[in-house]
């Protein structure tokens, strides 16, 4: 009688109630066929959700938390799992661990401040989180920027999908016990934290790319750094092809473990590598340009099975794509303003502060009350490392956005982990999560 | 690049205009949200249009024809309430559910409408306008009352 009084409180001071796995009974049949990853609804291709499962009861499965607190989620992404022994019945991620309201608090913020905000939520690849902030008020305000505004911000979210990717390759090593793949992978990822620091003052959360441009113009001597990065990490991609793409524990691991049609990928809204190792040529970079995209070559990498390894070979050599974009920038860098010289937009430089009334004015309303943005609203999307992040604002024609969303492409990426789970083993989910890549500060923001 | 489409059925009108977007090639549903426009009821919409206090405004993309489209459906003023879009796209799932979360707005026929980034026993939908920001004290079952 007394350990069951101390389970129920147990239960109830940690239990986050309908959000997490039911047991099978008290679960409704749509719920249950979405746990267990059925996802195809539309006509042709429907899937009853009773009848997939076989005949199974409650008390020969067990359903376990992984997480919140667990090294391989990346964060603190929990996930239910209902387990028949060793292997993945049932699956549910309960999120909201690392939500701390940053949309609530974009709306307290001024356009110049918002920056500074959603360069925290995808904390691995701040620059396109502030790039696809920046291009939705831009959208908004009707502003051009200058060229070599547009050559350093596509230049540093390079750099920045092959930090990002560089992380994902150490994470994915240490999650198959590839320690040493750890190591290597945050040590390249630490030339470009160096340069980032050199160019922005920050190595990560960057508030870089702003609206009307970007903070500050490349260091001296950026050509060289930039080229002594591509030409470390492009030779070190084959150490790393020796490493892993070969070694045979690894692609046990990884060939043919959690698969994903192209049709199951449109239909769960997934994006980025997940959506393209189905072999869905989808890349907003190339199908949707923005920035000058369309002005330089690379390949856009599809997979064709959509396992854990295509995902795995495509982030590899989308970090070879986009050195071969980092080094066409370094090659077409245009001079110019790094800015918009819109002075309603950008704040005057110091030097003319102390001299022109006119530049004081600007720069003190700049930065007490910010700048008005005409009203309107906005959706406006570029490809992070992850897939589509997206923005959509909405400006009532005051200097706060009345309302930021920002479509998270890990949020959105998680909800394939039911489908790419089911039947597979509790070791397969471990690389699962990890080829899925998601950021919890994305995710829940 | 050309802009974006933007519809703005009624509620009745909103599934089967996506239905028919689907059929049109409209493959992904890339994001749905909510907006609160408490304070802007008089906000510029097309003509015929009665602007209510929420709106659903959902994006749906088609990679065939690269192209994307913008619905904003008026949700209602005190208990806003859409159709879901599950039966069409099942990724939409988490976005209705951070919607309601977030905004309160009910999606009919979601198999599984509960919070997902507050916690279960969290009062109110804090986006909404006025869920005053910094004035409720922190809900945490670990905290200590009110003193």
């Amino acid at each position: 009688m007394r350990s069951i009084e101390r389970e129920e409180l147990l239960v109830a001071e940690t239990s986050e109630g309908e959000q997490e796995l039911q047991r099978r009974a008290k679960t409704a049949a749509n719920e249950l066929g979405r746990e267990i990853g059925a996802v195809l609804r539309s006509n042709d291709l429907h899937i009853d959700p009773t009848s997939i499962d076989f005949d199974r009861q409650d008390d020969e499965t067990m359903i376990i938390n992984m997480g919140p607190s667990h090294p391989s989620t990346h964060g603190v992404l929990r996930l239910m799992l209902e387990l028949d022994g060793e292997y993945v019945l049932r699956c549910k991620p309960v999120i909201g661990y690392l939500h701390t309201g940053m949309e609530k608090t974009a709306e307290e913020l001024s356009y110049i401040q918002g920056a500074v905000n959603v360069t925290r939520m995808d904390y691995l690849s701040p620059v396109i989180n502030e790039l696809n902030y920046s291009m939705a008020v831009e959208k908004l305000l009707g502003i051009e920027i200058p060229d070599r505004a547009i050559w350093i911000r596509m230049m540093m979210s390079e750099l920045n999908r092959i930090s990002s990717h560089l992380v994902w390759m150490a994470t994915n090593g240490m999650d198959l016990g590839s320690t040493s793949m750890m190591i290597y992978g945050l040590r390249e990822r630490e030339l470009i934290l160096a340069f980032f620091e050199k160019t922005a003052g920050l190595r990560m959360n960057l508030n870089y790319v702003r609206p009307g441009g970007v903070a500050a113009d490349l260091p001296d001597g950026w050509k060289d750094d930039v080229t002594v990065i591509c030409d470390t990490i492009d030779e070190r991609t084959y150490e790393y092809d020796q490493l892993l793409t070969g070694q045979p524990i690894f692609r046990e691991r990884m060939v043919g473990v959690a698969p994903i049609t192209a049709e199951e990928a449109l239909s769960l809204s997934v994006t980025g590598p997940l959506l393209r190792s189905t072999g869905v040529a989808w890349d907003l970079r190339r199908t949707m340009p923005y920035l000058a995209y369309d002005q330089v070559e690379f390949d856009v990498i599809v997979g064709t099975y959509g396992d854990n390894f295509d995902r795995y070979a495509i982030r590899l050599n989308e970090i070879r794509e986009s050195i071969r974009i980092v080094r066409q920038c370094v090659e077409m860098m245009p001079s110019g303003d790094y800015r918009s010289q819109d002075p309603k937009v950008t704040p005057p430089p110091r030097a003319r502060i102390g001299e022109s009334m006119e530049a004081l004015i600007h720069h003190f309303k700049l930065f007490t009350e910010g700048f008005h943005v005409p009203v309107g609203e906005v959706y406006s999307a570029v490809e992070s490392p992850r897939g589509e992040i997206g923005c959509y604002l909405v400006s009532d024609g005051g200097a706060k956005p009345y309302r930021l969303h920002v479509r998270g492409p890990s949020f959105v990426n998680l909800q394939a982990i039911p489908l790419l789970m089911r039947g597979g083993s509790v070791s397969d989910a471990i690389t699962t999560v990890s080829t899925i890549d998601p950021v919890l500060g994305e995710v829940d923001r | 690049m050309a802009a974006d489409l933007v519809c703005f059925p009624t509620r009745a009108q909103y599934f089967a205009l996506v239905e028919s977007f689907k059929a049109d090639a409209f493959e992904m549903c890339v994001d749905v949200c909510g907006v609160d426009y408490l304070s802007h009821m008089d906000r510029p919409l097309p003509e015929g249009v009665e602007g209510t206090r929420f709106e659903v405004v959902t994006n749906l993309l088609s990679l065939s024809k690269r192209q994307r489209v913008r619905i904003r459906v008026q949700a209602g003023n005190d208990e806003p309430e859409v159709e879901s879009l599950f039966a069409l796209y099942s990724g939409v799932e988490a976005m209705e559910r951070e919607a309601f979360d977030l905004f309160g707005i009910i999606f009919t026929n979601h198999p599984d409408l509960t919070r997902i980034l507050m916690p279960e026993d969290w009062e109110g939908h804090p986006l909404r306008k006025d869920y005053g920001a910094g004035n409720v004290p922190v809900q945490f079952k670990e905290a200590p009352g009110p003193r």
